[in-house]
Order: C-alpha cells, then sequence, then structure tokens
C-alpha cells in the first residue's frame, strides 16, 4: 500500500438471518450508503457465531469484526442472542487481554426494520476502525520470533 | 500414611473397592505417577507426600467405566474438579470411593531447579505427615535446604481452601498454604497496554511445542473426540505449526473450559515450556465473576455454568468495563 492511499479496513460483519441480514437489505433498497469495507457474512442466529470464526477472521487479516442479531427478547429462536451476548462478552474481553483493542470488536442488536441503524452502525464502525489503523496483531500469537 | 495405607488394604479386602487409584513412587524422589493399584501388595510402592500434584479426578473417567468401585484419592482442590466431571456426566458417583487427603500445599520440581538444586538424591520434609516448612535436600553437591514455601506451587500460594467438597471419609491433616490473591497477575497484564500485553503473550506462548500435555492433563478438557485431534483440521499433524488452530490453541482451549474449569493449575504444573497457562483460564474467571456474579466451578455438582445460562438483564458486550 502507498502512503497516498487512504487505508481501506478489512471488517467481517457477521448478521443473522432473520433481523440484521434483512436490516441490511433493508438498507440497500432504502438506498443508504454503507462502506463496502464491510463484508457481510450471513448467520442463522447470532449464536452461531463460534468464538473460533472471530478468532479465524482476525487472523485472516481482518482490522475489525461486528456481530449482529436480532434485540434481546426478539430472537428467532428465543433464546440464542441472550447465549450470544455473554459468549461475546467473554470473548471480547480475552481478545482486549491478548492485546486486540476493544474497539476492533463490536456486538450491535440490529432489527429487520432498522435499516438506517444498520447503516449509521456500519458507517461509524469503519470509522473507528479507520482511525485505530491496521490490526496487525494475531496474524500469529504463535509466530515464532 | 502408613494409616492411610491401611485403611486402603482394608477397603480393599472387605470388598468395598477392587482398587486404588493413587500415586505410586516414581523413579526419583520428586516424580511420584498416578497409578491404579490392583492388589494390596502393589500399596506397598503408594506414596503420598508433598509432590504428589497430580490431580486424579480424571483418571476416575476411565475408572467409571471398570468393573466394581475405585477408591479414588483426592485433594481439595481436586474434589472441585471431581464435582465438575460429575455435573457433565463423565464420572459415576457410584463407582468412586473418595477418601478426601489432606494437603499441606504441592512442590514444584522446576522450582527446585530454579533455585539451582541439581543432583538430587533424596529428599526429606515432604512428608505429609511432617510439618512441611523445610525440605532438606540430599544431592550429589552436597545438602541443601529450602524453605516449603518457596518451592511451592503457583497454585498453592492462591489455595481455593481446604475443604473437600465431596468424599467418603477424609484423613489425614491439611495446612493452610493460602498468602496471596490469585487475580493480581491478571490485573497486572490487563492493565499494559495493548502493545505489551500482546508482545508479553507472544512471547510465552511462542515457546509451546504444542505437546498436548496441557489439555491431556486438564480435568475439564474430557471430551471423547477432542477438536484439536480431528484429522479434518490441520492442528493434529505437528508440523503445521502455522496453521489457525496452532496459532490459536491456547486461547481456543480456554474458551472450551470457560465456565467449567475449576482453577487447578494442571496445565501450569505439567506445561514442560512453563507456559503460565492459568493466567488465560483465570481471566475467564475473572470476568465471569464480575459480569455474571461470583462462580466456582464445581463448588457442587448442580448448579448451572455460566455460559450455559442467561438472565435477561446481562450486561453487553459494549458495556463492560
Amino acid at each position: 500500500m502507498s502512503m497516498n492511499e487512504e487505508f481501506r479496513p478489512k471488517i467481517v460483519a457477521f448478521c443473522c438471518n432473520w433481523c440484521s441480514y434483512a436490516g441490511a437489505d433493508l438498507a440497500g433498497s432504502s438506498r443508504l450508503a454503507y462502506p463496502a469495507d464491510v463484508k457481510i457474512i450471513r448467520v442463522p442466529c447470532s449464536c452461531r457465531v463460534n468464538p473460533m470464526f472471530i478468532l479465524r477472521a482476525f487472523e485472516r487479516g481482518a482490522d475489525g469484526v461486528i456481530i449482529c442479531g436480532c434485540h434481546p427478547g426478539d430472537c428467532h429462536y428465543s433464546t440464542g442472542n441472550y447465549y450470544a451476548r455473554r459468549r461475546m462478552t467473554l470473548l471480547f474481553s480475552m481478545l482486549d487481554y491478548v492485546g486486540i483493542e476493544r474497539g476492533r470488536t463490536r456486538v450491535e442488536w440490529v432489527s429487520a426494520a432498522e435499516g438506517v441503524k444498520f447503516s449509521n452502525t456500519m458507517n461509524d464502525f469503519v470509522e473507528t476502525i479507520r482511525s485505530m489503523g491496521k490490526n496487525v496483531r494475531l496474524g500469529d500469537l504463535r509466530c515464532k520470533n | 500414611m502408613q494409616e492411610l495405607i491401611r485403611r486402603m488394604k482394608e477397603l480393599m479386602a472387605d470388598g468395598t473397592v477392587q482398587r486404588v487409584l493413587g500415586w505410586k513412587k516414581g523413579d526419583l524422589s520428586y516424580n511420584p505417577e498416578p497409578y491404579y493399584f490392583n492388589t494390596a501388595e502393589e500399596l506397598d510402592e503408594f506414596v503420598y507426600d508433598g509432590f504428589c500434584g497430580a490431580n486424579l479426578s480424571k483418571y476416575m473417567v476411565k475408572g467409571s467405566n471398570l468393573e466394581g468401585k475405585t477408591l479414588v484419592l483426592l485433594k481439595p482442590c481436586d474434589t472441585y474438579s471431581f464435582n465438575q466431571l460429575i455435573k457433565e456426566h463423565r464420572v459415576d458417583r457410584d463407582k468412586a470411593y473418595i477418601i478426601g487427603v489432606g494437603c499441606k500445599g504441592k512442590l514444584s520440581p522446576e522450582k527446585l531447579k530454579e533455585k539451582g538444586i541439581k543432583g538430587i538424591k533424596s529428599i526429606s520434609g515432604a512428608e505429609i505427615d511432617g510439618d512441611c516448612t523445610e525440605l532438606k535436600i540430599d544431592t550429589v553437591y552436597g545438602e541443601k535446604t529450602v524453605a516449603y514455601k518457596d518451592v511451592m506451587l503457583e497454585r498453592c500460594h492462591v489455595c481455593k481452601g481446604k475443604e473437600h467438597r465431596i468424599y467418603d471419609e477424609l484423613m489425614l491433616e491439611s495446612a493452610d498454604t493460602c498468602d496471596g490473591d490469585r487475580f493480581t497477575d491478571v490485573e497486572i497484564i490487563e492493565n499494559l497496554p495493548a502493545d505489551e500485553k500482546f508482545a508479553y503473550f507472544r512471547q510465552e506462548l511462542s515457546k509451546c511445542i504444542r505437546c498436548n500435555a496441557c489439555r491431556n492433563v486438564c480435568p475439564a478438557c474430557n471430551c471423547r473426540k477432542c477438536v484439536f485431534d480431528s484429522t479434518k483440521f490441520d492442528s493434529e499433524q505437528k508440523a503445521n505449526v502455522d496453521s489457525f488452530e496452532e496459532s490459536m490453541f491456547h486461547i481456543i482451549r480456554a474458551f472450551h473450559v470457560a465456565g467449567r474449569c475449576t482453577d487447578c493449575g494442571e496445565c501450569s504444573r505439567v506445561c514442560p515450556q512453563g507456559i503460565p497457562l492459568h493466567l488465560f483460564n483465570r481471566k475467564f474467571i475473572k470476568d465471569i465473576n464480575e459480569y455474571y456474579g461470583e462462580f466456582t466451578a464445581g463448588e457442587d455438582a448442580e448448579t448451572k455454568g455460566p455460559l450455559t445460562d442467561y438472565t435477561l438483564e446481562d450486561l453487553e458486550p459494549d458495556e463492560r468495563r
């Protein structure tokens, strides 16, 4: 990357099929813009996001990871997002512990009707990651020095 | 200890138990090994002293499949692991006759080495019947003495307490060894800047040789088929040192046992490279305590684990401190 080129972060968004994925659709059909740096991966529920997915995303060079699910109480499978919430809280805390700053991971609850929120969230997240710069860590924590 | 051996022989003779799961004298004075004693004669080789750090509860996963009852010796901290294994339906309580043995802190041969004590011929002062305050070590370079506390395992300095959580009978005296807070180290790392945290863990984890000792010894790592043994991933072959499962091994493993880890400290004890693996587990324990209320895995065999439970008012991942 040359110096004058703008930094384009790689951002992975895990979106629940029943809410935020439809929310992204709505954002699109409402012609709301959000950066193309966000790569959306559709999951059946935020609870489907195995912590390993997030580690792998970082390991493969993601600069930020965001997980979007249904608002608490609205899960299509009744309780999935409650479990996801606990898991992600602990995982993000662990990532912070090994040196991945807090801002690089985020959980947002976005419903299918919240196209505006989706686009705002993504714009904000991309902006945060841009200001933090490239994620140089976790590429290989075990890398032999 | 003679009393303990007599009692074990008695239970074997009257048919209450078929075998004893305990520690056998090793080839050196400081490396006793877990062993299934099948006859009373074999028990002459039995030993229980300051070097018997091994947590025997995981061996009961196998013991539960054997014919008849097994007498198992558990130290106070081992009973937490045993409770947790009952909760996970991995051991059969009815197949175990538990003698809760006292503990006066367990010793680390690694720390002896650090103190420059080499060529050990014999050690006295580690006997469980003694007061465990000073070790007299006879080495090829002469006699040396060292304070018991100075060569104790890290986990014994932050002991959870000497109360057995599950037992059929209790034997031998305990002595309090706790003189620190187990979250001190975690807090120190938490307060470092991100770069230094990363540098610290990278330096520690790059020592790992993937011998899998931590996984094999961990009582919480009791899956019949471990994800790290799957031939579908690269992780099984040790040559692929830069594959994903390799590089993240310790973080993934810590997450797998989060909420189930009793902080028995076996991972750090067996690590041949001396990686402080307990720091990962304690971080999860600390977070769980802070976010979801005090929880000690293995305190009993019924309470739901924090990651298999939820409340409507849980804190949001971004709200945490």
